[in-house]
């Protein structure tokens, strides 16, 4: 295996586990919109409040790692997205601060500014990421050398929207589902309800985005069946797709947030596996796509990069684990609280 | 106004809003380390209310802090995808192991140290504040490594129509990265030492918990006199031997010599005009600058005449914010020096107008860490890489000017509120002041 195909895996684990961990967190925020009552909102803030941070490092770090590794790939594609990755940022400033801001003045109106702020700082960004990544899937318009020649509205096709939907649907399912964690009583009933209903949900709009795949993107289905990992990848899918039903009915909760973590890391790859060796298709001539070798950097930055990661994520890994951990169980309000 | 011109003002204003809360952030957690080794160690309740108070507002400041960094780890690709293409081998690096190495430390154990209190046992609470600490300090690390490289760039050669990476730890220890590392992170803690020591001196002032505030003000002032002290000296000498060797344009420029000549004098003071380059009414002290820089008085200097013109960067801004930053420098330490001074007497706490002159001097440190970041960016202009890329050439080329100028207006809006609302949280916490009972720890 070389750097390049190490690097595609390393940026693959990277924006699969800010998927699986800031996607509990965004969908959260996006059942706090539909929440009623204050002590469901603080109990929905809480129960991310001292991890949410944490979480968003790994976009952070998703964006420098692709900056260090594809650097055409960072700079290409977020200056393409000129527009959309500036309300993508937006959302992410507001959503940052509404969790700090909104206890700190006793006013309902201050609350509730805060709330929307929050609501939909969680939203846009779960919409503005799937329709993204939805492009890319599907291939923007890159000339040879990498020229962008695409415009915002471009980017609001069909294909990328019903991406934008899927993501939007699927963290708020993986949050419900978390959520069941951190909650007690009738509010942990309603919110097993409410991640059943998601899961229907999430399995219609994953249905019709994989047929829609053959209409908008077939190249990606070139050679998939030949692969491996492709047939397993998919197998632990349908594995997981399916305790997350079952182990909701049957009130294991842990278990479906493992499975719904696992059904998100499949799709990921999944996608991941089709694209590859490509990063960014191009739409005018596949030739012209960005790929791990023609996008990437030089080998003794992706060699010292892979060693920085290699000692540096495991302990990452670990302390999360620890952190968690420290706040395993139900939401405790304390004065320390949001 | 072209788009160059605007992603410039745009970078210059969205990084400026951030480096106001970074510093804090990374001062207050050193504070908060020795509070809160005190109050584990000594077992005292005070320490422990005044970490949670003032761990608050390191929780308030780390939030906008986090806010619009963001912002800056995408800002390099979306607004200057051609400097992105031209270093990504070697600045994307720094900004990746800024994340796995220092972020994640920083972010995962600040969860901890603000809600964890009382969840797990006070050595490891007590280890969470050292993580954050420490992340912060890592992270302002990979930072200034990237940012450093762009002033004194090495460990690279010039390859496929890029910089490419031929040594990493050259490139992270290029020649400016240890004495402008150290130079930054002391500015942090003495913004964090005047933060501390300032908010201390109000609550005394307004009779609010006094005998805490009383304590972390001895803390804050001790501290704020080491680190002030630090700065100018090594710090700050050693900085600027290290520009008058690695960029003498820019040390020509902030330090106001354009014309070369041996013997040069430090400028205390005077008004510079660009064309001709030109200073008025100088104060000056001769054969200072030369004995400073190299250690002779006789010393030549090169003059900024000794460059091409359009290879200078502007004169004006650089002098002023670089003469201004030294000067709040020196206050610092009279400040701090005469506070200590008080302190020794056990007459620190009774002087209104000292107590009031710490209240108004909170935001100096962090004008001064603009004025000096302004010095260091402004005095590499026109290159974006020393040397090697201009600013002009590194922009996005398929941004528009209406884009820039769309996404400029939403920051500067967006951001103006941020800093309104973070200062009037900020003030309604503090002089809410801490909390007097010792909460009820991990009960609902």
């Amino acid at each position: 295996m070389d750097l390049n195909i190490l690097w595609f895996i390393l940026l693959g684990i990277l924006f699969t586990g800010y998927a699986i961990l800031d996607g509990f967190d965004l969908g959260v925020g996006i059942l706090h919109l539909f929440a009623r009552e204050e002590h469901q909102r603080r109990l929905y803030l809480n129960a991310i409040g001292p991890v949410w941070d944490g979480n968003e490092v790994w976009l952070l770090t998703g964006g420098g790692a692709l900056f260090a590794a594809f650097p055409v790939v960072y700079a290409t594609v977020f200056s393409g997205f000129y527009l959309a990755f500036m309300v993508l940022l937006v959302a992410l400033i507001f959503r940052a601060v509404a969790m700090e801001f909104r206890g700190k003045v006793n006013s309902p109106d201050w609350r509730r500014a805060w709330d929307w702020a929050f609501g939909l700082g969680s939203l846009v960004p779960a919409l503005l990421l799937g329709v993204a990544y939805g492009n890319i899937l599907q291939g923007v318009p890159l000339e040879r050398g990498a020229v962008y020649t695409g415009n915002f509205l471009g980017l609001l096709k069909p294909y990328p929207i019903l991406t934008g939907v899927l993501a939007v649907t699927l963290f708020t399912m993986h949050g419900a589902i978390y959520l069941t964690l951190k909650s007690e009583g009738s509010l942990r009933q309603k919110l097993v309800r409410s991640a059943s209903r998601l899961w229907m949900v999430v399995l219609s709009v994953y249905f019709i985005v994989t047929v829609a795949t053959f209409f908008a993107a077939p190249f990606l289905f070139q050679g998939l069946g030949q692969n491996i990992l492709f047939w397993l990848l998919l197998l632990m899918e349908i594995a997981a797709t399916m305790t997350v039903s079952l182990s909701l009915a049957g009130a294991k909760y842990g278990r479906a947030f493992v499975g719904s973590s696992v059904m998100i890391a499949c799709m990921v790859g999944i996608s991941a596996i089709s694209l590859f060796p490509r990063l960014v298709p191009s739409s005018i001539d596949l030739e012209y796509s960005l790929t791990v070798y023609n996008a990437s950097s030089s080998e003794a930055t992706l060699t010292s990069m892979a060693i920085i990661a290699l000692i540096g994520m495991p302990l990452v890994i670990g302390y999360t684990i620890f952190i968690y951990r420290a706040f395993k169980g139900k939401v405790v309000i304390t004065p320390d609280s949001y | 106004m072209d788009a160059v011109f605007l992603a410039r003002v745009q970078f210059a204003f969205t990084v400026g809003f951030h480096f106001l809360f970074p510093p804090i952030t990374i001062g207050l957690a050193w504070l908060l380390v020795i509070v809160e080794t005190l109050g584990w160690r000594r077992n005292d309740e005070t320490y422990v209310r005044m970490g949670r108070f003032f761990g608050k507002l390191l929780g308030l400041t780390f939030a906008v802090g986090v806010a619009t960094g963001i912002v800056m780890e995408f800002q390099f690709g979306t607004n200057w995808a051609e400097y992105s293409k031209f270093v990504g081998d070697i600045f994307g690096a720094p900004l990746a192991a800024e994340g796995v190495l220092a972020f994640f430390l920083e972010s995962g154990f600040l969860g901890l140290y603000l809600f964890g209190r009382g969840r797990v046992s006070k050595p490891v609470h007590w280890f969470s504040s050292l993580m954050v600490a420490l992340g912060a300090t890592l992270s302002a690390f990979w930072i200034i490594v990237a940012n450093s490289w762009q002033q004194t760039p090495a460990g690279f050669a010039i390859r496929n129509g890029r910089a490419e990476l031929t040594d990493f730890w050259e490139a992270v220890f290029n020649p400016s990265t240890v004495v402008r590392y150290f130079h930054t992170v002391d500015a942090a803690l003495i913004t964090g030492a005047f933060f501390m020591a300032g908010i201390s001196a109000y609550l005394i002032l307004k009779g609010k918990d006094v005998a805490l505030a009383k304590r972390s003000l001895n803390i804050a002032v001790i501290f704020g006199l080491i680190v002030s002290v630090l700065e100018v000296l090594p710090s700050g000498h050693e900085h600027a031997r290290q520009v008058a060797r690695t960029q003498p344009e820019k040390f020509a420029a902030i330090e106001g010599l354009y014309t070369t000549q041996s013997g040069a004098p430090i400028v205390m003071f005077a008004v510079p005009t660009e064309k001709p380059p030109t200073l008025h009414a100088p104060i000056e002290i001769p054969g200072l600058l030369s004995w400073l820089a190299f250690g002779d008085v006789n010393a030549p200097i090169k003059g900024l005449n000794e460059f091409p013109s359009d290879e200078t960067p502007p004169l004006w801004l650089t002098f002023v914010s670089f003469h201004n930053m030294v000067l709040l420098g020196i206050y610092f330490i009279c400040i701090m020096a005469f506070s200590a001074y008080r302190l020794y007497r056990k007459t620190l706490w009774e002087s209104t107008k000292l107590l009031k002159l710490l209240i108004w001097s909170i935001p100096l440190p962090l004008i001064a860490c603009q004025l000096g970041w302004i010095a260091a960016e402004v005095g590499r202009q026109p290159w974006i890489v020393y040397r090697l890329l201009k600013t002009t050439d590194a922009v996005s080329t398929t941004v528009t000017t209406q884009e820039i100028l769309f996404s400029l207006i939403l920051f500067g809006v967006i951001y103006v509120l941020l800093g309104v609302l973070y200062v009037y949280l900020l003030v309604k916490k503090v002089q809410h002041g801490p909390e007097v009972q010792p909460a009820q720890e991990g009960v609902a």
